[in-house]
């Protein structure tokens, strides 16, 4: 039997005595398509850089081809034929597409002068041995998403590599974009190439791999060919125990109110048409969806950041016009965005000043903030939220994922939100903190007859908290159904025909 | 959030203040240790309150630009044009010199103070309106606006100066109060207002907040653009009462008059702590970077260093600050 | 041809011309070749530093020390000359540009070493730079009669000498030469090294840039140290051309430079920009002062004009930016 194509072994790594990395032993054999899966923080990443050698290993060692590999640096790990494409791609959106290609390659050969015939030339020959077709000249920020990973990807054959790292590939892809690039890698497959396929989509990586890693806490869970999993036996790796049993069911209010939110024929261009739902108080409500199915713009028109939509949107019974961001919290629309780090927080300011962030006009008494005030409420939402933190004053960016999430929800609960439109809720979250997270949400719907719309690629997460889910598609509104007599592979199912 | 005054947390909290304060009182020594019987001497430290605060307010007026990732490089312009407005309007009230000229009253100044405020007013607001509501970068729009209003104080004067305010307007800039420069009680009176503003009213919070994270800021509804606008319009303001002093002080009006506060300003806001990609400032800090660097030129004037070389030393200063800032901070 | 109308360049060109025909249809004077010849050279000083200052943007930073290192190069070259009686010309330049080369450096060590703001560091070298010059080396002007000879005699090359018909001569600068040969080098930098396409890829992100294995020392370094020597040059050759070195001229003309490379459509963010387009703008300033005054507009109106075309121009730029954006 041929040695393996790269071997990592009794890797252990630890940051500053944190460890990141228990005794992870990996195999992956030439030709293969290898998946790593696992919950944010579980060690995933730390894998990619050590097999890129960006990071060295504390212990253990790595074989390329049964050599073990000392001091891998990221040039020697190129050198042994590893490429990695990072989420980002580190393309120059402001160069060409050949340019994007080529550049590299004219680096490492040491010139000091372009010749851009031979850019242009490098950069055909790379596209066409993809057999995709793209446009040489066209500069990279125009394209989109999927074909700048395109060129991310035809940049990486160029060294002609034998293992090519994808890290989370098909995160901002569509379906279809998505099919495509499975087709391609399936060719690159039959060029002898290995590809280590990292996500945290169960549905992809069963749809891909013949390999499937499981990484939980730094540890290596479970590993095995393809037929030995299914989606629940890998949800089990994931997150360590059954997936909770537990759903929320919601029991309508004793005294009948109206809708806390009903939207009826709503559309808007380019983004989504005749969207019409209820949300009762105390309702949760899923949403969910593939990239590009009209979901983020229909949570932004409710936020009031798409104020030239149509149609007819009612809060507690009355008319509302969401023309702008203050007019959606005015009337009690919260937005919990997905990418908390660069939408919700405020890295560098205090935990006070986050969750006080949208309390501070409240808090004025004749034109100054009432700062005792402020204290004592923003204590109380620590202590409320079950936030793990020295003190108030200390900078956000100390938290863990799971505290500053519960921060952005907590800054919504001090503004008397009534309609909580949560995106991604526990996205990056660690799967203790998300178990936490959900019986909170569940804890303030039953008691305060606030509604949540919950908007989840995460079907378990789907299932366990939400009364009711709604699946939009190619900007319609598809499917809406009660969960309580649904199983979570029976949504999966439904998510997965909507291609 | 104990209302108790603690050092090692103060400390802990903002060692750039505390490392203002160690260079002020060395700066101070080693003044007064090089040329005692002329350091120390009481004119010296009363026309450095005469004289600081005009660079004092267009300090504060760069701050509060900086505090959300912006500059306003147009202060200089915007207090010339204030003061050259007035002087004009002084003129056609009491003519370009004379007795007329000098003795007019109280509600003509009153009137001259207003128009030179509304001019900043004004400046400030054009500059926010191209920065929130056309997105121009900042540093474009105020280099733009600096050229148009210089500009306009050139069409104006044709170039020379406007020479010869009343006697009330110049009292602004020369009399004392309580024993104090008018101008100094003037500035400590901004300074403590603007402080209040920036920590103690929601929009001094939320300037904060847009300058850390301008789209989280978005998606918490704070109305960025307004917050930024009225930003904007106060440094103006603040830019066009610099002009009201100078001018009082010197007796007349000029469009390239204080050229070299530009830099200065920018050197005090940044050497005060105040971050310029945006989210830190304090105005104590920069009311420190200011005690600091007049002690610092005043005694080098003093010991007969040319104006310039001052220039050279408050350039290394800076310079040699950021280097220790960023290696305080990597380390 | 849609492309092409929507690069910068070719927007700023047909502006340009538009003002050059308007200008000629109302005063004839304007087309006359002495006024032409007479505003290619007022593009050369300008224009050189602009260069520099382009070269920067395009990194990702900013430079606004430029007219404060070119005084301070000139300066002290001057006082060397004059000491030494020195009579030539090449070792002057190439010892202002050293020097303009060595401050150049002052600023890349600060933006990438302490990784502090450019506008800040170089708000910061300049003052430092001009306040040695003018508090250390000395303020007083060197007229005509102590200038070096042979630099005036070098700086009054002309091209192209011909006799108008009202008898007076015209005649086209040579330094016109320098400028554009310095721009074709800039531009061959820019468009045909791996350091020039290693500027934009820095200036379009720096950290893919890293990753892709350019060294970004290395270039943040090139470009600041270009942009010193380029401003060390056109001191030196300002002085020469103008008969008189004054330590504190150019003071302020940072803005315009600023302006000019923005206005030829280099993005203020890095990554954008070009030799051409900042030609344009140099021109378009010359243009708007040259002819205000064939238009017998007061003088004083030229910074009025100048402050509205780069606010103008930057307005249309952020809309077309955020209207891409959006589609």
């Amino acid at each position: 039997m041929p040695s393996p194509l790269i071997e990592l072994r009794h890797i252990k790594k630890y940051f500053a005595g944190v460890k990141a990395l228990d005794d992870v032993s990996l195999t992956i054999q030439p030709g293969e398509i290898h998946c790593l899966a696992g919950e944010n923080g579980s060690g995933k990443s730390t894998i990619i850089k050590i097999i890129s050698g960006v990071y060295e290993p504390t212990e253990g060692e790595i074989l390329f081809s049964g050599v073990p590999a000392r001091g891998l640096t990221p040039i020697s790990a190129i050198s042994h034929g590893v490429q990695v494409i990072f989420q980002d791609f580190s393309l120059f959106g402001n160069l060409t597409v050949s340019e994007n290609l080529a550049l590299s390659s004219e680096l490492s050969s040491g010139r000091h002068l372009v010749n851009w015939k031979h850019v242009r030339d490098v950069a055909r020959q790379a596209v066409e041995s993809l057999n995709v077709k793209l446009d040489l000249d066209a500069e990279l920020g125009t394209l989109p998403t999927s074909g700048q990973q395109l060129v991310a990807i035809a940049r990486a054959l160029m060294s002609n590599p034998r293992l090519l790292i994808m890290d989370e590939p098909t995160t901002a892809l569509t379906r279809r974009e998505v099919e495509v690039l499975f087709r391609l890698v399936r060719e690159l497959q039959g060029r002898g190439i290995a590809i280590l396929f990292v996500s945290h989509k169960m549905r992809e990586m069963l749809e891909i791999s013949e390999q499937i890693t499981v990484l939980r806490n730094g540890r290596v869970v479970g590993s095995g060919p393809r037929e030995q999993w299914d989606e629940l036996s890998i949800t089990r790796a994931m997150i360590g125990h059954d997936p909770s049993a537990e759903t929320y069911h919601w029991q309508p209010p004793a005294e009948p109110m109206p809708p806390r939110m009903e939207l009826k024929g709503v559309s808007l261009a380019g983004g989504y048409s005749d969207i019409s739902f209820a949300l009762q108080p105390g309702e949760i409500v899923g949403l969910s969806g593939l990239l590009g199915s009209g979901r983020t713009e229909l949570a932004m028109t409710l936020f009031g950041m798409c104020p030239s939509y149509s149609g007819t949107i009612r809060i507690d019974g009355q008319d509302v016009r969401l023309a702008n961001v203050q007019e959606a919290i005015a009337h009690g629309v919260a937005y919990v965005p997905e990418d908390r780090l660069h939408e919700g927080l405020f890295l560098t300011q205090s935990i006070d000043h986050n969750l006080l962030a949208c309390s501070y006009a409240r808090l004025a008494r004749s034109g100054l903030i009432d700062f005792a005030e402020a204290g004592r409420q923003a204590d109380g939402m620590v202590r409320e939220m079950q936030i793990v933190a020295p003190s108030g004053d200390r900078p956000v960016m100390q938290l863990s994922g799971g505290n500053q999430q519960r921060v952005v929800i907590g800054r919504w609960l001090m503004s008397d939100a009534r309609l909580l439109v949560l995106n991604g809720p526990t996205v990056g979250v660690d799967v203790g903190s998300k178990a936490g997270i959900h019986a909170k949400i569940r804890e303030l719907v039953r008691r305060s007859h606030i509604a949540v719309l919950m908007i989840s690629d995460d079907v378990p997460e789907l299932v366990q908290n939400c009364s009711r889910i709604v699946l939009m598609h190619r900007g319609g509104l598809v499917d809406d159904f009660p969960t309580a007599d649904v199983t979570e592979s029976a949504v999966a199912d439904k998510l997965k025909a909507l291609t | 959030m104990s209302d108790r005054f603690d050092l090692r947390r103060l400390v802990n909290h903002d060692a750039n203040l505390v490392q203002l304060v160690v260079l002020t009182v060395v700066i101070f020594a080693l003044m007064t240790a090089l040329s005692p019987e002329k350091f120390l001497r009481a004119y010296n430290f009363e026309s450095m309150t005469f004289l600081a605060p005009e660079l004092g307010l267009l300090s504060i007026a760069m701050m509060l630009s900086m505090i959300t990732g912006g500059i306003d490089l147009s202060v200089i312009g915007v207090g010339n044009l204030a003061g050259i407005l007035a002087g004009l309007f002084f003129h056609a009230m009491g003519g370009t010199h004379g007795p007329a000229l000098a003795g007019l009253g109280g509600g003509i100044i009153a009137i001259g103070v207003a128009i030179a405020i509304g001019t900043g007013l004004i400046a400030g607001f054009i500059n926010g309106v191209l920065i929130t509501k056309l997105h121009i970068t900042p540093i474009l729009a105020t280099i733009g606006t600096a050229q148009l209003y210089v500009g306009i104080c050139l069409v104006l004067t044709g170039g020379p100066a406007v020479v010869g305010f009343p006697n009330g307007w110049d009292a602004i800039g020369n009399t004392k109060l309580f024993g104090l420069a008018l101008p100094l009680l003037l500035f400590l009176a901004v300074a403590a207002l603007t402080a209040v503003l920036l920590t103690r009213t929601p929009l001094g919070i939320n300037l904060m907040l847009i300058g850390t994270n301008a789209r989280a800021a978005l998606f918490a509804g704070i109305r960025s653009g307004r917050a930024v606008l009225v930003s904007y319009v106060m440094s103006g303001a603040l830019a066009s009462i610099a002009g009201i002093l100078l001018s009082g002080r010197v007796n007349a009006a000029k469009a390239d008059y204080g050229t070299s506060y530009l830099l200065e300003a920018v050197l005090v806001a940044v050497l005060g702590g105040t971050n310029p990609s945006g989210g830190k400032a304090t105005v104590l800090g920069v009311v420190l970077a200011l005690t600091a660097l007049m002690l610092l030129s005043s005694g080098f004037q003093l010991m007969r260093f040319s104006n310039f070389l001052v220039d050279f030393i408050w350039g290394s200063f800076l310079l040699i600050v950021i280097t220790i800032n960023a290696f305080r901070n990597r380390g | 041809m849609s492309a092409l109308l929507k690069r910068s360049e070719t927007v700023i060109f047909l502006v340009l011309l538009a003002a050059v025909i308007i200008t000629g249809l109302l005063n004839p004077a304007a087309w006359q070749l002495s006024n032409i010849f007479s505003l290619l050279r007022a593009n050369v000083i300008t224009g050189i530093m602009a260069l520099g200052v382009l070269v920067v943007m395009i990194s990702g930073g900013i430079d606004i020390s430029v007219p404060y290192f070119a005084m301070a190069a000139m300066y002290v070259t001057i006082l060397g000359m004059l000491k030494t009686d020195y009579a030539g010309i090449f070792l002057p330049f190439v010892v202002s540009t050293a020097i303009g080369l060595a401050l150049g450096g002052l600023n890349a060590f600060f933006v990438h070493t302490v990784r502090m703001i450019p506008m800040i560091v170089t708000l910061g070298t300049g003052t430092m730079v001009r306040g040695f010059l003018l508090g250390v080396i000395g303020t007083s002007n060197i007229n005509r009669d102590q200038m070096p000879g042979q630099l005036i005699d070098f700086a009054s090359t002309a091209l192209v000498k011909m006799q108008a018909p009202d008898g007076s001569t015209i005649e086209l600068s040579a330094m016109v030469l320098i400028y554009v040969a310095l721009a074709l080098v800039v531009h061959f930098i820019l468009a045909h090294t791996m350091i020039g396409r290693g500027l934009y890829a820095m200036g379009g992100d720096r950290e893919a840039a890293r990753r892709a294995g350019f060294n970004v020392r290395r270039i943040t370094w090139f470009a600041y140290c270009l942009s010193g020597a380029l401003a060390g040059f056109a001191g030196l050759l300002y002085v020469s051309m103008s008969w008189l070195a004054n330590p504190r001229d150019l003071a302020g003309t940072e803005m315009d430079l600023l302006a000019a490379v923005v206005l030829g459509g280099a993005s203020i963010f890095g990554g954008r920009g070009s030799v051409l387009g900042t030609m344009l703008g140099v021109f378009m300033l010359v243009l708007v002062n040259n002819s205000l005054i064939i238009l017998h507009v007061s003088t004083t109106w030229q910074r009025v004009a100048v402050g509205l075309i780069v606010i103008t121009a930057c307005a249309v730029t952020a809309w077309r930016d955020r209207r891409a954006a959006a589609a």
